[in-house]
């Protein structure tokens, strides 16, 4: 048996030996993407297109389960219990990937688009923030618990990937809800009359509000005319390591400090003592550390990839490919679908359940959402939703191989709380355009002032969630607390 | 099942929030450690990866101590005995 110190600074858990019956169910399951990879190439030589996508997924799952890496962690245990690991790990991920993408972007090998700069972001933010305190996982966090076999984590997947489709495509008595302003500027797009623009609260949402708000890296923003300045200076050091750094030392002082001084104040030696302290909470934990240099590096390298791969077929969007592979089934009318070339997961997740409401017998594609922008091509044929099913199965490899993972059923309780933040999480998921990773950790990486816009309302929504879950706790404790005095 | 906190000894208290997700074992957590008196143990059985780490890095700030930690039913199931500082 274990027993930790109170100073002790590694909180990470021993090393453990796997079970043999885990080894050979983490090679089956490696096995299983491997057999896709290879027999999908030999059908056609351009599905290593999709590959690319699932291999980079297997990466980030496995990452994410190592590290325990968590957005809603990240901002939820820091108001909670006062933890900082997971926001730590976070900005070094942050760091990484902006380096990265810097360097991506000055090759030329970006697939980045930066979004609109509007106080939308908070709003979706903060509905996002607080479902996914509800939840108990952010979007990929609830992605990698699946694969440890959370059946909780499962439902907030499906609650908010069937949430996403209902507010993209919803309109009747919900166009009421929509300024004249914004029907009238939807109007005035001159969109094709298939998408019917004007029925539908979040195609006037983008078509009448959204698009007409303008998008920047502050690389672009501050006027930088090479290349590079614009990628390492703009949007690097001053839209990611500055902000990510000053953030470490808000936390540092707020939440680190106090214990890591606590029984050593004769040894307090100013400033010196101060950095310490500061390079003591990035490295406490270890996984949390790798894992954020694990997916910050490898974020990075996808860009470069996808560009690359491009490049090679000759397309600009897997729209094109699938074209030309002579599936045109569930297109866009531009016959393009979604292709971020980077690491995303709600926009996918929607376009998965919205295959399964038509096969219902529901038409999504008359949303700008789906039909002039995304498509809803087969899930079978979804490169990006590849890559999310791989993030499942990457994150349940390692939690084998750490004899960890257990399929759990949840409580109804649980599964209410699943169910209820996750629907919270796809309304603030489509309001903000993305979620933890597509609006916040791809957008602040690239130079997008956008994102920290999406971060901001998060951390608020996290901090009502956590104050809430506070008092529904304290409700609960006294009641069990009742049939004895303490 | 519900969660379950018992008084089971002396100055021993049983806190069970198995089938719980992030981040109710954290914060039950907090909350039945808040309520202890100095010295007092708790005895925290959670089946949760997650939430261990947070817990230990809990234990770190406060001062409280995990003077033991078990793992049982295949492993998945963490038994924890935290002493209130």
């Amino acid at each position: 048996m274990a027993s930790l110190p109170c100073n002790s600074v590694n909180i990470d858990t021993p090393s453990i030996v796997t079970e043999p019956r885990n080894v050979t169910r983490a090679f089956l399951v490696l096995g299983f993407f491997v057999v896709v990879s290879l027999s999908s190439f030999a059908v056609d030589h351009r599905f290593i297109y999709f590959s690319a996508y699932l291999w980079f997924g297997f990466i980030y799952g496995m990452s994410l389960q190592y590290g325990r890496f968590c957005m809603a962690s990240a901002i939820r245990d820091l108001f909670a219990v006062g933890v900082p690991r997971m926001a730590v790990g976070i900005m070094i991920a942050v760091v990484l990937f902006s380096l990265i993408s810097a360097y991506v972007t000055v090759v030329g090998k970006s697939t980045f688009h930066p979004s609109p700069i509007g106080f939308y972001s908070v709003i979706g933010g903060l509905i996002f923030g607080i479902g996914m305190v509800y939840t108990g996982g952010c979007a990929s966090g609830s992605l990698y618990k699946t694969g440890e076999g959370s059946v909780a984590a499962l439902l907030v997947v499906l609650s908010l990937s069937f949430t996403q489709v209902f507010m993209v495509d919803a309109g009747g008595w919900m166009n009421q809800l929509v300024p004249m302003s914004w029907t009238e500027s939807a109007l005035a797009k001159g969109l094709p009359a298939v998408i019917t623009p004007t029925d539908g609260w979040y195609d006037q949402f983008l078509a009448g509000y959204v698009w007409n708000l303008s998008a920047t890296t502050v690389g672009q923003l501050l006027g930088f005319t090479s290349v590079v300045s614009a990628a390492f200076i703009g949007n690097s050091l001053i839209n990611s390591i500055i902000p990510a750094a000053l953030i470490l030392a808000g936390i540092y002082l707020r939440w680190y400090r106090k214990g890591y001084l606590r029984g050593n104040e004769a040894q307090y030696r100013g400033l010196s003592t101060e950095l310490a302290g500061y390079w003591s909470m990035i490295t406490a934990s270890r996984r949390t550390a790798i894992a954020g240099l694990v997916l910050g590096i490898a974020a990075g390298l996808h860009m470069w990839v996808m560009q690359g791969l491009q490049n090679r077929l000759g397309i600009a969007n897997a729209g094109e490919l699938l074209t030309a592979m002579g599936y045109t089934d569930g297109l866009s009318i531009q016959d393009t679908i979604f292709d971020p070339g980077y690491f995303y997961i709600t926009t996918q997740e929607a376009q998965g359940a919205a295959w399964i409401v038509q096969k219902l017998g529901f038409n999504v594609m008359d949303s700008i959402f789906f039909g002039l922008d995304n498509g809803v091509p087969n899930p079978l044929l979804n490169p990006v939703l590849w890559m999310s099913i791989a993030l499942v199965g990457g994150a349940a490899v390692m939690a084998l191989l750490n004899n960890e993972f257990k399929l759990k059923l949840p409580t109804a309780e649980i599964a209410t709380w699943a169910i209820f933040g996750g629907i919270l999480m796809g309304i603030g998921a489509r309001v903000g355009l993305g979620c933890n990773i597509g609006a916040f950790f791809a957008t602040v990486t690239n130079g997008d002032p956008s994102g920290w816009l999406f971060g901001l309302g998060m951390t608020a929504g996290g901090y009502i969630g956590v104050k809430f879950f506070n008092w529904w706790i304290e409700r609960k404790m006294a009641k069990e607390m009742a049939a004895f005095d303490l | 099942m519900a969660v379950k906190f018992e008084k089971t000894g002396d100055g021993m208290y049983m806190l069970d929030v198995q089938g719980y997700v992030c981040p109710h074992p954290q914060l039950y957590t907090k909350k039945g450690l808040e309520k202890l008196k100095q010295g007092e143990i708790l005895e925290l059985i959670f089946d949760n990866p997650s939430s261990g780490e947070s817990i230990v890095a809990m234990c770190q700030a406060e001062g409280n101590e995990i003077v033991a930690q078990e793992k049982e039913g295949g492993k998945t199931t963490m038994r924890w005995r935290i002493r209130k500082s």
